[in-house]
């Protein structure tokens, strides 16, 4: 059965097989993106002491569903004075990146779309492509709002994009390698071994640039709703709008993935290196404790959970506040520790850099 | 010296941050105090101020006697009554109207009635469909104190002793 299957596999024509990774991938992270929206209305509706959505289905489950399928049958209304292609053309340019950039994350050892040698170099490449999607959205709409908006979030981004490059620097430094298998790879060992701890203050940058890359609470100004509406997509409606939360939302997924790969080891198991060799070769607690994909997702889950919670928690940014972080407080920081690390490889300080 | 390097440590750790996220953690698990409106609800004052009603005697006589205090002492002009002499030899109104439109459910018609006739009632869902329903006319306020003469006089009870 399986060696049919296999031969099935590998007779179909190269590009079938491509069409069914991508499949495999987009389809399960749009159910996510579609099940976060719905988690977070749950969790923050908890953390201010409410039930959140729960008329819709058990437990309210259906939300999500429900949601999407009024967005769909509304209207797309185009604003009589807005530049039409640019208009329709900027969501797509906003989900492609957000949707493009999946291709080079590994799930597990070896399981992943394209395994390119500069895996990270093209991440922050089509990460930086989203704010066109943004800014093109802001400037079509013909609205102050949209344009004040899409002008803020392209600042923002372009500012933590540098804070976030030099954090992944960091990384890179430590793993010899801009390949993202190699990079978890290089974690291997035990917990002692993986990035967060040599790398605490870089991790601590890239949570919060990743936190206003993707212009979530509380770096939201270029949506901020009590200075300008909704930001750059004031004008949009219907299918368009959910096109750009899709797009946010996803991005919220890739950076707690990438989070998750770069720092806590991605698919290695937290176990590994304490627990003794025989441990994981009981029959299901075994494969449970033994790396695996389960605890990528254990650890992207829980800094999914982490943006509900910095948005259920912190007030938003005042503009320059958010500039002078950027620029005088995390650059510095990254800089600063980009020495450290230089001197411990020089000095070899184990077990890191041994 | 020492309160800067604290400071440094302080600020650069995230502990301010990290002590709101404990608040909003706490609260994630905290026991929720939504109530499910038309599922629940939260418990009614006997005081409360709906739908007006007309009372009527327990033999069946309504208790109204067109004394007029209630009209004269609506803030809002929203009672209107109208008198005559019954066959029988007693004052009674030929015409008791509420205008839903003016009143503003103060309650002093309530307090000014020396017979305990006008009264408002738990009532708080209803609604007009057509220009001049809103007039409640003596018919439609002794239907209504009819209905709920029950749950009309047991809120009157619980509320006697401080009354």
């Amino acid at each position: 059965m399986q060696q049919a299957m296999m031969e099935f596999w590998d007779g179909l024509p190269v590009i079938m097989q491509i069409m069914t990774k991508i499949m495999m991938i987009v389809g399960p992270l749009l159910l996510v993106v579609a099940y976060t929206t719905f988690a977070e209305r749950k969790v923050i509706g908890y953390m201010q002491v409410r039930v959140g959505p729960n008329r819709v289905g058990p437990r309210g489950w259906l939300q999500p569903i429900a949601d999407s399928l009024k967005l769909l049958l509304k209207e797309v209304i185009i604003p009589s004075n807005s530049d039409k292609y640019l208009f329709l053309i900027a969501p797509v340019l906003a989900i492609a990146p957000a949707l493009a950039v999946w291709a080079v994350i590994p799930f597990d050892d070896g399981m992943v779309l394209a395994d390119i040698n500069a895996g990270l170099l093209y991440l922050l490449a089509l990460s930086s492509v989203g704010v066109y999607g943004i800014i093109i959205a802001g400037w079509a709409s013909n609205s102050r709002y949209a344009l004040l908006g899409g002008m803020r979030s392209a600042a923002q981004i372009v500012s933590y994009e540098i804070a976030m490059g030099f954090a992944l620097v960091g990384v890179v430094m430590a793993a010899g390698s801009l390949n993202l298998g190699e990079i978890v790879m290089s974690q291997q060992g035990s917990v002692y071994h993986w990035f967060l701890l040599p790398l605490f203050p870089l991790f601590l940058v890239y949570l919060i640039s990743g936190v206003a890359e993707t212009n979530r609470a509380p770096f939201d100004v270029a949506e901020g709703e009590s200075e300008i509406v909704a930001g750059f997509h004031v004008e949009y409606s219907g299918m368009a709008f959910a096109i750009f939360f899709l797009a946010e939302y996803a991005n919220m997924i890739l950076i707690s993935a990438l989070t998750a790969l770069l720092f806590l080891g991605g698919w290695l198991s937290p176990f590994e290196g304490i627990l003794p060799e025989s441990a994981f070769a009981l029959p299901v607690i075994g494969w449970l404790l033994d790396s695996g994909i389960h605890w990528l997702l254990i650890k992207t889950a829980f800094f999914l959970f982490c943006f509900l919670w910095f948005r259920a928690t912190f007030p938003r940014y005042r503009y320059d506040h958010i500039m002078r972080l950027g620029w005088k407080v995390l650059i510095p920081v990254t800089i600063v520790w980009l020495f450290v690390l230089g001197v411990a490889f020089a000095l070899g300080i184990g077990p890191w850099f041994a | 010296m020492s309160t800067a390097i604290r400071q440094f440590f302080k600020t650069f750790l995230l502990w301010e941050l990290l002590l709101g996220m404990k608040l909003t953690g706490r609260h994630f698990f905290a026991r929720k105090i939504t109530v499910q409106y038309p599922d629940e609800t939260t418990p009614i004052s006997p005081r409360f101020r709906g739908l007006h009603a007309l009372r009527r005697y327990p033999n069946g006589e309504e208790r109204c006697i067109a004394c007029k205090l209630c009209e004269a002492v609506c803030p809002a002009l929203a009672i209107t009554i109208e008198s005559e002499e019954r066959d029988d030899g007693t004052r009674r109104t030929s015409r008791y109207d509420i205008d839903l439109f003016k009143c503003i459910f103060c309650g002093f018609c309530e307090e000014a009635c020396p017979v305990d006739s006008i009264v408002e009632t738990h009532i708080m869902h209803y609604h007009f469909e057509n220009r001049g329903e809103q007039i409640m006319t003596k018919d439609k306020l002794l239907a209504i104190g009819d209905k709920y003469e029950a749950q009309i006089a047991a809120a009157r009870a619980v509320d006697a002793p401080y009354r």
